[in-house]
């Protein structure tokens, strides 16, 4: 029955109700929604991250290098001769190295030359057709066969830079000689070659090209990087640049040991992935920790005001509270009936701040997809378990002096009052 | 049967209360009366164990209620006394018949409807307080009372807000319900219409020292 009376006074003072649930859910459906995107980030940074102990590409942000190379959501810092990578390639240390060379795409979908070993690295299999074995034909990640619809032995140019109007290379059509199956890592949206089929595309390109203004190039054209001070139409050992190379070491200590020599010796930069990306959740967890503070706050006052509520409500209900101890009801009985409405109160707040959250998440979700291949479900993720219970914690607590002033009046007296 | 000895009451910087010894057997009424501040209320209260007495005793079918410990009270409250209160009061949330069934002594729903049926409250049942006229919520307050099959039934000021008629159907009622519960029926009022109502009576205002 107390349970019963504690959700009935709830629903029959609504607005009363609303206020203390609103400033709830509000702050409940924001940290919800941040636990959500946290969770999902990690878990697709996560798995893009497949045995890349070391990255080595050009000097330049070492954060950049790694979100270009394995995630491939950042612009990359420049190109590197392969003649000078090949050295550490080829290194005692190094049990398997995978050299990256990109800066077109097509339809915002990037073209990446690499080996084979890129697609063993992430376990990608062939749904259709065959790998690359040939100069200009490419196997297509399974995001950019479903959303732009090509299939085996269709042709496309592809564009310089990201952007879906760049500069075509236009007389260098790629064919489509195999599908990838859905890995839901990176290589989904990917459309992967080899690397002569890149340096090809470019270095005649750049022979063609008669003149580009230095500003949009580099705004539009990130790949131009590669084709600087190139001249030449015959690709040569000297002119075969590669944007990065993902290094899988044999030993633990050899991450340690090779970054030196590559960044004191040489005009590379070689950066351990697993650091960045700490470093780089690391700041995005400033960030969070910083909302997620402002929405503790507003949790804080939601307590507050339930407890106002609550209390102000006392002295309307003292008749009703008295009234219970006259039918029976034992003093640590009316305690418990405030602190399960404080609960109720709570156990809604975060509710429908849950959903909320949810509903967040299926508004961005396209977005996220499109920009960044996250995907977003509405499952309940680690921390939230937490938040239920600071959100229950904040309901008992803002209820204990008025459950504590319920269990000590004097019923005779309020009986008498009237 | 309910019974007091020697009961007294001190409420702080006033003198003491000493209230005259009771006895009303089972299926009886009793009307104390008396003016506004001799001590009606008081009486009430602590034979309903709601105060305890400075002084003496309470007894309600042999068991010394006033010598109980406060939780044994509260127990005991709530399976032997029925309490009518001067307002009727409700929780205003729950429907007319959730507050029947508001004590955790009460018998259940098929007692709660066959006692609006005999206080003639059976459509207002799935009502809320709000929605009942003054007539209907003070049968409401008098089913509730009955609810736990009481030994005894205490009643302040039930009258004071109804016009001649229904004061009378409301004495009626309580002395009808005392009889069909085998319970005692006290009644403390300053409502001189029930001196004709009720034999048995006390005049609280000449009695109290």
């Amino acid at each position: 029955m107390l349970g019963k009376i504690a959700w009935k006074n709830i629903l029959y003072k609504p607005l009363n109700s609303a206020l203390c649930i609103g400033l709830l859910l509000f702050g409940v459906g924001i940290i919800s929604l941040l636990l959500l995107i946290q969770h999902h980030l990690e878990q697709k940074f996560e798995q893009d991250f497949q045995d890349i102990d070391l990255v080595i590409g050009a000097k330049g942000s070492p954060l950049q290098l790694v979100l270009s190379s394995i995630y491939h959501l950042d612009t990359p810092t420049g190109n590197i001769k392969l003649a000078e990578a090949r050295s550490f390639m080829e290194h005692p240390l190094v049990e398997e190295a995978t050299p990256l060379a990109y800066g077109d795409s097509y339809r915002s979908y990037r073209i990446l030359g690499t080996t084979s070993d890129y697609l063993k690295k992430y376990d990608a299999q062939l749904a259709q057709g065959r790998g690359f074995t040939k100069s200009m034909e490419v196997s297509i990640g399974a995001e950019v066969a479903e959303k732009i619809g090509l299939q085996l032995g269709d042709k496309f140019e592809g564009n310089h830079g990201e952007l879906p109007h760049g500069q075509a290379h236009e007389h260098h059509p790629y064919t489509v000689v195999g599908i990838l199956e859905r890995t839901n890592t990176v290589v989904d949206r990917l459309i992967l070659t080899d690397l002569e089929s890149v340096w090809q595309v470019h270095v005649d390109h750049t022979a063609n090209q008669p003149s580009i203004d230095p500003v949009q190039a580099t705004e539009l054209d990130f790949g131009r990087a590669f084709n600087n001070k190139r001249s030449e139409q015959a690709i040569t050992a000297d002119s075969m640049e590669v944007t990065a190379v993902l290094l899988k070491l044999k030993t633990k200590q050899a991450a340690l040991d090779m970054p030196p020599l590559v960044n004191g010796q040489t005009n590379m930069q070689a950066v351990l992935p697993a650091f960045e990306v700490n470093r780089f959740f690391y700041l995005l967890g400033v960030g969070v920790t910083t909302i997620k503070l402002i929405t503790g706050g507003i949790m804080l006052m939601a307590g507050f005001s339930m407890f106002f509520v609550l209390y102000s409500r006392l002295r309307d209900r003292r008749y009703e509270l008295a009234l219970m101890r006259t039918v029976g009801y034992r003093p640590r009985q009316l305690f418990g009936l405030l602190v399960l409405e404080g609960l109720f109160l709570a156990g809604l707040g975060y509710a429908l701040g849950w959903i909320l959250s949810r509903v967040g998440i299926s508004l961005i979700r396209q977005q996220a997809q499109n920009d960044f291949d996250l995907h977003f479900d509405a499952s309940w993720v680690q921390g939230e378990g937490w938040l239920l219970l600071i959100t229950f914690l904040i309901g008992v607590l803002s209820a204990l002096l008025p459950a504590w002033q319920a269990m000590r009046m004097d019923v005779s007296a309020i009986l008498s009052e009237s | 049967m309910v019974q007091t000895s020697d009961l007294s009451y001190q409420y702080p910087a006033i003198k003491q209360m000493e209230f005259p010894d009771l006895q009303v057997e089972a299926g009886h009424g009793l009307l104390i009366h008396g003016e506004s501040g001799c001590g009606k209320t008081t009486l009430l209260h602590l034979l309903a164990g709601l105060r305890k007495p400075t002084t003496g005793s309470v007894s309600i079918g042999g068991e010394q209620v006033s010598e109980l410990s406060s939780p044994k009270l509260d127990q005991y409250r709530g399976h032997h006394i029925g309490i009518i209160h001067q307002r009727p009061y409700f929780i205003e949330s729950l429907s007319i018949l959730d507050n029947l069934l508001l004590s955790p002594y009460s018998a259940g729903k098929n007692k709660a409807i066959a006692v609006a049926n005999r206080l003639n409250i059976r459509d207002v049942l799935n009502r809320y307080p709000n929605q009942l006229s003054m007539g209907q919520k003070q049968r409401a307050t008098i089913a509730r009372s009955v609810m736990n099959g009481p030994r005894v039934i205490l009643a302040d000021e039930p009258t004071s807000a109804l016009d001649n008629k229904n004061c009378s159907y409301v004495i009626d009622l309580l002395l009808e319900e005392a009889v069909v519960n085998d319970a005692a029926l006290i009644i403390v009022s300053h409502d001189d219409r029930l001196r004709s109502e009720i034999a048995n009576q006390i005049d609280l205002s000449t009695t109290i020292n």
